[in-house]
């Protein structure tokens, strides 16, 4: 087990979490952003008009059977052609997350929508509320409820997918953590394994808690 | 578009689609056991198994593939376990779609009413036959949607082994924008490759949640 003393070495840990930040922050804001996106796609998908439904079946579909590392590659190399942006690594991560985040949130508004009974609508009808009280008080806190452990489960989807970032060369937790390895190549030849798994712990002691909370979601609310 | 580049360099891709299929079949397949042995032991509450098995889930569940590649990749080589790049792959993908692949199937043990096993057990059928004949039939018929999610999603994932070197389409993809500069025409056979090989998938998998759909009805 030598090799460990890495892990103790002055800067290693707190490179390591300026990474993290990095890691945390792209995601945060992919999350964030993606709500307003999702509620927009999932509002698009219940309207009653056969272009506006194509047009989102075609979104949805094709972010959903796309690797998400084959959508990093489209924007972040096709994009910068294609609209001669000057788009960075971080910017394509946070575009694709938001566009791919929005259209799975998306599919669960949807969803969630659609699974309340019309006989709500009705009552509210009947109770003399118009229609944006209707959606306000009576629909969406009960969609809100039914989607709202499959979202926190999403938001545990994209932290993860994250990781892909260091691919097109953002330098958040993993990158930090292939710097570290390489400066210290010769007198840490086996600080690979530590530092591999210290990152890993580092996902799974911020994915976890996320999950944890979707699951008492999920069971709070089973038989709403 | 160049389409004579595109058809002079589609053989790259089909190489590469071949990788991709190979790889992500083994990790499919080995998930799949690893999924039933798992929720089996889930439900079935053994003392020391089935925690374990919880912490093994929860594990693959919250780190992401890469991680878990580089870790298999670069870092099990310093404790002497030096495996191959293929190997990696396949041990990654079964590593993380396994716990998927567990909670599909327990979801669907789980999802069989109670009183199916009590009324068979009234109808005199043994422990045994209450298993195979009653509960698995209708768990398996929950569980197939998870399951066929699950194949997609790995077959997805396995984009991420280009990072440790295979030749798979992403790979192929990113060395031909380098060598050739002609970004659009191997975009568009990365997603043409990606298509071909993930379409049918998702078919068969419609027609199968459709085939197996029968204890709803």
């Amino acid at each position: 087990m030598h090799g460990v003393e890495i892990l103790l070495q002055p800067g290693v840990f707190p490179r390591l979490f300026s990474g993290l930040w990095v890691t945390v922050w792209i995601a945060g804001i992919s999350v964030i952003l993606s709500i307003p996106v999702g509620l927009l796609v999932g509002w698009l998908m219940t309207i009653r008009n056969g272009l506006v439904r194509a047009v989102m079946r075609v979104y949805l579909d094709f972010i959903r059977i796309m690797p998400q590392l084959a959508l990093l590659f489209i924007a972040f190399y096709g994009f910068a052609r294609a609209f001669d942006w000057n788009l960075d690594a971080t910017g394509a991560c946070v575009l694709v997350f938001v566009l791919w985040g929005g259209a799975e949130l998306g599919d669960l508004v949807r969803g969630a929508l659609e699974s309340i009974p019309r006989s709500q609508y009705e009552s509210a009808y009947v109770l003399g509320l118009d229609s944006w009280q209707t959606f306000r008080r009576i629909i969406l806190p009960q969609a809100f409820r039914r989607m709202l452990p499959a979202s926190v489960n999403l938001a545990t989807r994209i932290v993860k997918t994250t990781s892909l970032a260091a691919l097109l060369g953002v330098i958040e937790v993993i990158k930090v953590g292939q710097q570290i390895i390489d400066a210290n190549r010769f007198l840490y030849p086996q600080a690979t394994l530590w530092i591999y798994g210290v990152i890993f712990f580092m996902y799974f002691f911020i994915c976890w808690p996320l999950s944890l909370v979707a699951r008492h979601l999920e069971k709070r609310w089973a038989h709403d | 578009m160049n389409w004579s580049f595109m058809a002079q360099n589609a053989h790259f891709f089909v190489n590469a689609a071949y990788v991709t299929v190979f790889i992500s079949f083994f990790g499919v397949v080995f998930a799949i056991l690893i999924g039933v042995v798992c929720a089996a032991l889930e439900v079935s509450h053994v003392p020391i198994l089935s925690p374990v098995t919880r912490g093994y889930i929860e594990l693959s569940r919250n780190t992401p593939l890469l991680v878990q590649l580089y870790f298999l990749y670069f870092g099990l080589p310093k404790l002497g376990i030096s495996w191959s790049a293929q190997t990696c792959a396949v041990v990654g993908l079964a590593f993380l779609g396994g716990s998927y692949m567990a909670e599909a199937m327990r979801g669907g043990l789980e999802a069989v009413p109670r009183i199916q096993r009590e009324s068979a057990r009234v109808l005199g059928f043994s422990p045994r036959q209450t298993l195979t004949h009653i509960i698995l039939p209708q768990a398996l018929s929950s569980a197939i949607p998870g399951v066929v999610a699950n194949v997609i999603f790995l077959v997805k994932e396995s984009s991420v082994v280009s990072a440790i070197a295979l030749a798979d389409v992403m790979y192929v993809t990113k060395d031909l924008m380098g060598i050739s500069y002609d970004t659009y025409e191997s975009l568009a056979l990365l997603i043409i490759t990606y298509l071909i090989i993930l379409l049918p998938i998702s078919v068969i998998g419609t027609v199968l949640e459709r085939r197996f759909d029968y204890a709803r009805r």
